[in-house]
């Protein structure tokens, strides 16, 4: 779903989560949607992070400054505490190290936004159930040509949270279609597409 | 490749020249030396819109010239840079001025070691002061106001032009919006030094060098020239290149095994040796490379002091194959932009073709530079 200012709703959410004139930096920017809508919206100064070279290009178009790297290695570059606000947006399960990248955003940043998939969306589970690998919106590829490498569920994700001491100030949830989820505790990892974290590490 | 008058070239051109230090008003170098007269030789493209927010600042690399584009009256082969600058190209001369200066300490119009020293009438040759690359951009703003502009676009520019285009961003980022810098280097590594160092001995151990007074005793060290132009040439291209072009053909087609030219790269390299002796000058191959020696712009206290006051907007590009300037050296310049929170854009290229690439017509390179000019022109 994309919303008036032609942002994806994730986007516009995480977007709501910057305070005007944050340096942010956007891991996997895409094409620096995210970046440019801050830069123009709310006078951020930005790096994105992006390794598709067609999409550097759109970010470059952009004016977003963007770095063509691998998270893991861009990330081992950035000095600590340097940015306000460091965004992994439906990336985390693309990443050969997750726990790696978690720990060094919670270095670079005193506040994280982390938007992931759920894999224990009850579609999901269902699918599991009747024998085939999910696919879904949030999970449209075939095993085989998946660029997700991690798949986790988010209950699973918050006890890594606990472990690399990442407090949770917020989460917000969503349907599959993209509408935001009134409820608590476990209920959403079963109702969940994707969910939207606010973290800070505690320091 | 175009030609005079097609689509996408900027036609024919002439290269200018303009006295802009004398000996009552020199050049004050870095070093605290002085240098006048300076004459500098350059060629402009393009056409300086009214609010002079258009203009783009062309560093050329170690053996470059003024002419970049287009072409010289008779000539069949365009400007060094032609592939990059006309209409419609990246940088397109329907919407950019385009500005291209031979560098201080050059052979190709702009006073160099082999210019006539007014104290002795005949060349500087060693007595020529050693430069730094603080002291091109001197000149190349000096030229910038005699033409009127106070304020530049884009500084752009490969290898050594990359160095120039840096110290300028450090040194007077109020005069520019975005630096180019490609395929450059913000410190030589030993290696690379030492290829200079064996560069220079061909020259200097050259027995018609005559301590840098070849000119004067009617003698050429051409052999030491095209020696240091020949080993060089092989850092500029990538093995696989070399490969490619050449594998291990040999030069005719019955053997003649020997000590000449007995395969295809060999004559390569000799006629890259041999060509080079047209258009260059040994002092000037050594006053340059000894400025890349020393370029070293992040080692001093407070370097990056005036651009963070004044934020410049960097796009860094490597090539995957270029082993004169890896990747690695252009990572450590994004690293000291980035960590003095300057937008710094970067893109690691994939070529076959070493360090060479950055003036060659790649497309996903050129796809590049089009995207940042576009989007700077539009911010202007």
């Amino acid at each position: 779903m994309i919303n008036a200012a032609g942002l994806r709703l994730d986007l516009e959410l995480i977007a709501g989560q910057v305070f005007p004139g944050s340096r942010v930096l956007d891991l996997g920017c895409g094409t620096g949607t995210l970046l440019a809508h801050l830069m123009a919206t709310k006078g951020c100064s930005a790096t994105g992070v992006e390794i598709d070279p067609d999409k550097v290009v759109g970010a470059i178009r952009k004016g977003v400054p963007v770095l063509e790297r691998d998270v893991e290695e861009a990330l081992v570059d950035i000095d600590d505490e340097s940015y306000d606000v460091v965004v992994l947006s439906r990336t985390l399960q693309t990443m050969l190290r997750p726990e790696f990248v978690l720990s060094q955003m919670g270095r670079v940043a005193e506040r994280m936004v982390v938007s992931v998939p759920n894999f224990g969306y009850l579609p999901n589970r269902v699918r599991l159930m009747n024998g085939r690998m999910p696919v879904s919106k949030e999970l449209p590829y075939a095993w085989y040509n998946t660029p997700n490498l991690r798949f986790t569920t988010l209950v699973d994700l918050e006890d890594l949270f606990a472990r690399l001491d990442l407090v949770v100030d917020r989460r917000y949830t969503y349907s599959q279609a993209g509408r935001r989820l009134r409820m608590y505790g476990r209920l959403p990892n079963l109702m969940a597409g994707a969910a939207v974290y606010v973290l800070r590490p505690a320091r | 490749m175009t030609t005079h008058g097609e689509p996408g070239s900027v036609g024919v051109v002439a290269t200018s020249t303009v006295r802009l230090f004398s000996d009552s008003d020199p050049l004050v170098l870095v070093s605290g030396a002085t240098l006048g007269p300076v004459d500098v030789a350059y060629e402009t493209y393009g056409t300086l819109n009214a609010d002079r927010s258009n203009a783009v600042f062309i560093c050329h690399a170690l053996t470059g010239d003024a002419h970049a584009a287009g072409f010289h009256e008779g000539a069949t082969r365009p400007g060094w840079w032609d592939n990059l600058i006309g209409p419609g190209k990246p940088l397109d001369t329907d919407r950019f001025f385009v500005i291209s200066a031979n560098l201080l300490g050059g052979c190709q119009g702009t006073t160099g070691p082999s210019s006539e020293n007014p104290e002795t009438g005949t060349a500087y040759g060693l007595d020529f002061p050693l430069l730094e690359v603080a002291d091109f951009v001197t000149v190349h703003r000096a030229l910038l106001a005699h033409l009127g502009i106070d304020r530049l676009l884009a500084v752009v520019g490969g290898s050594l032009g990359g160095m120039q285009a840096l110290q300028w961003s450090l040194d007077h980022p109020d005069e520019l919006a975005h630096a180019v810098v490609v395929a450059s280097s913000s410190r030589l590594t030993a290696q690379n030094i030492a290829f200079s160092a064996v560069a220079r001995r061909a020259i200097m151990a050259d027995r018609q060098f005559k301590n840098g007074q070849y000119a004067a005793e009617g003698t050429s060290p051409a052999v030491g020239l095209s020696i240091a132009r020949m080993m060089a040439h092989i850092t500029y291209l990538s093995e696989d290149a070399f490969t490619e072009k050449f594998g291990r053909a040999p030069q005719f087609e019955t053997s003649r095994r020997g000590f000449g030219i007995d395969f295809a790269v060999e004559s390569y390299l000799d006629h890259q040796g041999t060509a080079f002796l047209e258009r260059f000058d040994a002092l000037s191959y050594l006053y340059l490379t000894r400025v890349m020696d020393y370029f070293d712009p992040f080692s001093n206290a407070g370097a990056l002091d005036r651009v963070r006051e004044h934020p410049v907007r960097y796009l860094v590009l490597s090539f995957d194959t270029d082993w004169r300037f890896s990747t690695e050296h252009s990572l450590r310049i994004v690293r000291h932009l980035e960590s003095n929170r300057l937008p710094v854009t970067f893109r690691e290229l994939k070529s076959a073709y070493g360090h060479d690439s950055f003036l060659l017509a790649d497309p996903a390179y050129h796809a590049t530079l089009k995207a940042y000019f576009d989007r700077a022109l539009e911010d202007a």
